[in-house]
């Protein structure tokens, strides 16, 4: 079990969490124009990265807030965790 | 390479030596510097298709690369569940090949993958799981796969030690029994393929990762970088489970995964009790009694993506409480062993087998939560694939170009499964 620090409410075990996938991926401003290939990027592709993950979870059972968070896939570690809407920290991944 | 081949006689005749006499199974194979075809993954998928690949299409000079040791990742840690019972028809067409290929595997293999066709029992624990069952069953029988509906009664005739009780938290109303499913031997399956492939000629070379793929100016594949040297070849099958992405990253394609734990778990080992697979996709409780006697159970996914082959222990717990309500006997069991496995989980929880934009390259992956039960029918049709340069028919409908087409073939939302 995970020890996640929300940035909120500080450090609480991972079933009060919900994970929410791949962080930063934005969708197209105007889909209409997208092509099919970028749309199904957008839609399905992931990094999927062996190494430095950012990746959102949502405090479900706690203060309900999203936040991101850089975790490294090899050894599930959490190394950074910030706001929503946040820039992720420099020099970490 | 001629190998013994087992029978009454040879196993009578090595018994008198007490089994000291018995040959190596399949040679410790080095590298060689070129290869018509290096299968990158040696998983039950990826021996197979090496089989298949000499077996069937007459290549001879291949190779299976394997980062480890044979069959140590997902092949040696699945629950060894075997069903054909899938909605979509590209789905039943595709497992139910499997499934006739294991009927005749320990014969067509010359070794005993243990293949028990005990029946698998999926049970409807709502009106809304009723519904979705006998719509598999009907949607089953029109592709000639087997599906029959039980009632609570006829499900506890079948499985003696299922809770029936009315006034469960979750009570079984019935249930969906697949009697040409079960399970087979995981490791035995990774063995005969090997043992079969070796003896058609083709290298299995274990401790070797695969760095880098090297492209000619056209763009097509020549060589893979491994931790044993440059290996020139022009066809590469990737057969590499949860780490799918790591290799075809390495030239340059991406493909629509994401890989994750999935958790199982043993008990200690105990007298027959169980006869048969049952599962429930409803509250995620997945068990059977292996011959040696342990109950296997499967857990569900971390909710995280992960390769660190492990997960937390209130996933397991989710299942055990399941498994103890349907199956209260098993209260005061110990558990013996848990572990995870990485698997590579598609959008729609329907596998990718075919070509990818890099001429030579193909990739059979996506297999996520159920791939052991493909191993033959996905090792057949994608050896078919490598040797023609198309797909078999039967894995023409699993492209990686389905995603950008939208001709999903959408498993996820059929089978109602808390991935």
């Amino acid at each position: 079990m995970l020890l996640i620090r929300c940035p909120h409410c500080g450090e609480r075990p991972e079933p009060e969490f919900a994970y929410g996938g791949e962080a930063h991926i934005a969708r197209p401003a105007d889909p209409a124009a997208v092509s099919d290939d970028d749309w199904a990027a957008y839609l399905y592709l992931r990094t999927n990265i062996k190494g430095v993950h950012a990746e959102r979870w949502r405090h479900t059972r706690g203060c309900g807030r999203f936040f991101n968070a850089l975790r490294d896939t090899t050894t599930d570690r959490f190394i950074a965790t910030y706001k929503a809407g946040e820039k992720p920290p420099e020099g970490l991944r | 390479m001629p190998r013994q081949r087992f029978s009454a006689l040879s196993l009578l005749w090595n018994s008198l030596g007490k089994h000291r006499g018995w040959p190596e199974q399949w040679r410790r194979a080095e590298p060689q510097a070129e290869y018509d075809a290096v299968i990158v993954g040696g998983g039950g998928h990826g021996l197979g298709t090496a089989y298949y690949l000499a077996a069937e299409h007459g290549l001879t000079r291949i190779a299976v690369v394997e980062k480890g040791w044979i069959g140590g990742g997902n092949t040696g840690r699945n629950t060894t569940i075997i069903r054909s019972n899938y909605l979509f028809d590209e789905s039943a067409r595709l497992y139910d090949h499997s499934v006739k290929m294991w009927e005749h595997l320990s014969q067509v293999l010359n070794y005993n993958v243990m293949f028990s066709p005990r029946g698998v029992m999926m049970l409807a624990h709502t009106v809304h799981d009723v519904q979705v069952a006998q719509r598999h069953i009907h949607a089953n029988r029109c592709n000639g796969v087997d599906n029959e509906w039980l009632t609570p009664e006829e499900a506890k005739a079948y499985c003696p030690p299922l809770n029936i009780d009315p006034g469960l938290r979750y009570p079984v109303l019935g249930a969906a029994l697949q009697r040409r499913g079960g399970t087979a031997r995981h490791d035995a399956v990774a063995w005969g393929y090997a043992r079969a492939a070796d003896a058609l000629g083709v290298d299995i070379i274990e401790n070797c990762e695969v760095t880098g793929i090297r492209r000619d100016p056209s763009g097509a594949v020549e060589a893979l970088e491994t931790s044993r040297g440059v290996i020139r070849t022009r066809k590469v099958g990737v057969v590499a489970a949860g780490n799918t992405s790591v290799v075809l990253g390495m030239a340059g394609v991406r493909v629509p995964l994401e890989s994750f734990p999935l958790q199982a778990l043993v008990s200690e080992p105990i007298k027959p009790v169980f006869p048969c697979v049952v599962m429930s996709n409803g509250i995620h409780a997945y068990i059977s009694q292996s011959d040696k006697g342990e109950l296997v159970i499967g857990a569900g996914t971390d909710v995280y993506t992960s390769y660190t082959q492990r997960g937390a222990l209130h996933v397991n717990m989710h299942t055990l409480e399941a498994i103890c309500e349907l199956f209260p006997m098993f209260r005061r069991m110990r558990m013996l062993r848990n572990w995870g496995g990485i698997v590579d989980v598609t959008p729609d929880r329907s596998p990718i087998i075919g070509k990818t934009p890099v001429p030579g390259l193909y990739v059979n992956c996506g297999w996520g939560t159920g791939g052991f039960k493909a191993t033959p029918g996905s090792a057949h049709v994608f050896a078919w694939t490598l040797a023609h340069d198309e797909p078999h028919p039967i894995n023409a409908p699993f492209t990686l170009d389905r995603f950008r087409e939208g001709h999903l073939i959408d498993e996820a939302a059929a089978a109602a499964v808390a991935h």
